[in-house]
């Protein structure tokens, strides 16, 4: 969905990857070419699933042997039984959803854990550029005009933490990850800063 | 049981079994079929741990000659694009098996066979049948053959209804399947088609209340009709546009009579009459009666397609056509929707094509590169390996 930059979005894809336990069953949602359950097929033994919007992203994953449907994050997973998976992966994805909220919500009933990684508007160059220039965010990770962005509900860390709390999600663990790829553990008083230095971030949620 | 192979003039042999002869298989009519014979044919060899078989099912015109020449024809087999040496069902790879379904006219029992209760073809006492009964049937040859399961199931149309019978029919049986341009059920739409398919036949003073075998006559006219109006439905508009326009047939205007002054009357026409010299009357009503008949979820789930696929261990590839209003995406997601809802692993693609439904028999690149990836991803998992 959004501008995919190697360096830092492998290393997305890869810290994902690590959370993932071995033989577990896996829904990558909104799984674009297929990168992420590819690895985890060959370095995990996972069982896993995606769904993809674009049809050319679906054509190319079954191809290469992967189960991939095609269908989005707001109308397709209802479909799903509850805890059918032990995680649901929603990377780089939340921020083009109709409803991130109702999004979050079936992530948590369909995984066992989620795990939900997203581009933050709370990062300094974001703040920086609305204030200096008066005009929206483009930045490397950001780079659509706002007029043509599929990236319609763009949030904060400390947006989406709120967020959790609302639904009631469980924040297992947060990682923020600065433009050179550094990791930061997000919580207590280093939300605040992650929230400033992070470019994009990862959590782990479970249901309460 | 017994196996008759019959040769013809040309060098293709045909392989018929006579299967129901320890017990009779009694069909979902009610009626027991005993003795009855299954025209198939193979390709490539069965490996030995017997793993490596994939079963194709035939659509409503079609026949066991998948691959190389149709002997009865002389031209390629209907999927002989996809299946062959090195193709991409490699035979020397797999072992394929196309039994021609019950009820057809290909040397498997059927109405235009001998009912050996009477010396007579069989005709309108032939029993109706029903998909599951062709799915039994075909059950029965490849414990003949020796096949317990199957590595795939794979086909179009008609073809992807019996794919679709077998996952859930016989669950155990069955590793993967492909289930291409089909429904779960047959619609309102697709229903009366078919009705208006058999009413051209049975209109036709030459179908003779389906006795035309005792009557030297053949209804040709209602037979060609139902076939013409069937193959508007196999295309779409853009492929009809794209192939005739308005173009006329050789002439340079139009007659003001009702020849066929347009290129597609005139293809139209031929279609019809080509297949009345292949196809058997009242074998087109039966078959088209047991698609009528389908529907999983009724059958299997008691109403919901969710339940008929619950517990289901296989790999399902649902592949749709953009162009395809017959079996239309929207029945094809249905199916990918009853899967998930039961955590089933599914894949799901629908190819861009403007060449309708018949697209799954013709040459679609984008469509073989996904049933490609799919066969070769779900063999790794079954263990097989690259030759066999």
């Amino acid at each position: 969905m959004i501008t995919k930059i190697t360096g830092i979005i492998r290393r997305d894809l890869r810290l994902i990857a690590g959370i993932v336990t071995n033989n577990s069953r896996v829904l990558d949602v909104g799984c674009g070419e297929g990168e992420l359950l590819d690895y985890l097929d060959k370095n995990k033994e996972v069982d896993g699933r995606g769904i993809e919007l674009s049809s050319s992203g679906v054509n190319s994953c079954v191809a290469a042997g992967l189960s991939v449907i095609q269908g989005d994050a707001d109308q397709d997973l209802d479909n799903y039984p509850d805890q059918a998976f032990d995680y649901v992966i929603l990377s780089q994805t939340l921020q083009a959803t109709r409803q991130p909220h109702k999004v979050l919500d079936n992530l948590v009933r369909i995984g066992k854990y989620a795990i939900v990684s997203f581009p933050n508007f709370g990062h300094w160059r974001v703040r920086l550029a609305l204030m200096m220039h008066g005009r929206m965010p483009q930045t490397d990770i950001l780079s659509y005009n706002w007029y043509d962005t599929p990236n319609i509900h763009f949030c904060t860390i400390k947006d989406f933490v709120a967020l959790c709390v609302k639904l009631n999600i469980n924040i297992e663990s947060g990682i923020a990850l600065n433009r050179r790829g550094f990791e930061r553990q997000i919580g207590g008083k280093g939300l605040r800063f992650a929230n400033l230095r992070g470019e994009q971030a990862i959590f782990l949620l479970k249901r309460h | 049981m017994e196996q008759n192979i019959e040769s013809d003039n040309s060098k293709e042999e045909i392989s018929r079994v006579t299967l129901g002869d320890v017990s009779p298989m009694r069909l979902d009519c009610g009626f027991e079929l005993k003795n009855f014979e299954v025209a198939y044919k193979t390709y490539g060899k069965l490996n030995k741990e017997k793993t490596n078989t994939i079963l194709v099912c035939h659509a409503l015109s079609g026949d066991q000659f998948v691959s190389g020449i149709n002997p009865f024809s002389g031209k390629p087999g209907w999927w002989d694009l996809v299946i062959g040496p090195n193709k991409l069902i490699d035979t020397e790879r797999f072992f394929v098996i196309c039994p021609n379904i019950i009820g057809g006219c290909m040397g498997t029992i059927g109405p235009k066979e001998i009912n050996r209760d009477t010396g007579q073809p069989w005709g309108l006492d032939f029993p109706v049948i029903t998909i599951s009964d062709m799915v039994r049937a075909q059950a029965l040859l490849l414990d003949y053959l020796g096949v317990d399961k199957l590595f795939c199931a794979i086909g179009g149309s008609m073809g992807g209804m019996q794919v679709l019978e077998w996952a859930v029919a016989y669950p155990d049986r069955v590793f993967a399947a492909v289930p291409i341009a089909t429904a779960s059920h047959h619609s309102a739409q697709n229903i009366a088609f078919h009705e208006v398919g058999r009413q051209a036949i049975m209109a036709d003073k030459d179908w003779c209340g389906g006795n035309y075998f005792n009557h030297d006559c053949y209804p040709k006219r209602g037979l060609g009709i139902a076939r013409m109006i069937a193959h508007i439905t196999y295309l779409s508009e853009p492929a009809l546009q794209s192939k005739f326009g308005r173009r006329l047939q050789d002439r340079d205007a139009v007659t003001f009579g009702f020849d066929a002054d347009f290129q597609v009357e005139s293809y139209l026409r031929y279609q019809g009459s080509t297949f009345v010299d292949r196809f058997d009357a009242n074998s087109y009503l039966y078959i088209t009666r047991a698609m009528d008949y389908f529907d999983l979820a009724e059958r299997y789930g008691n109403g919901s397609l969710a339940e008929a696929f619950r517990g289901t261990n296989t790999r399902f590839c649902v592949i749709s056509f953009s162009s395809d209003w017959l079996y239309q995406t929207s029945e094809s997601r249905a199916i990918v929707k009853a899967l998930n809802a039961v955590a089933a692993n599914v894949s799901f693609a629908e190819i861009d094509s403007d060449k309708g439904h018949d697209a799954f028999l013709l040459k679609e690149p984008e469509f073989w590169k996904v049933l490609s990836g799919f066969i070769d991803g779900a063999a790794q998992k079954y263990g097989l390996n690259g030759s066999q």
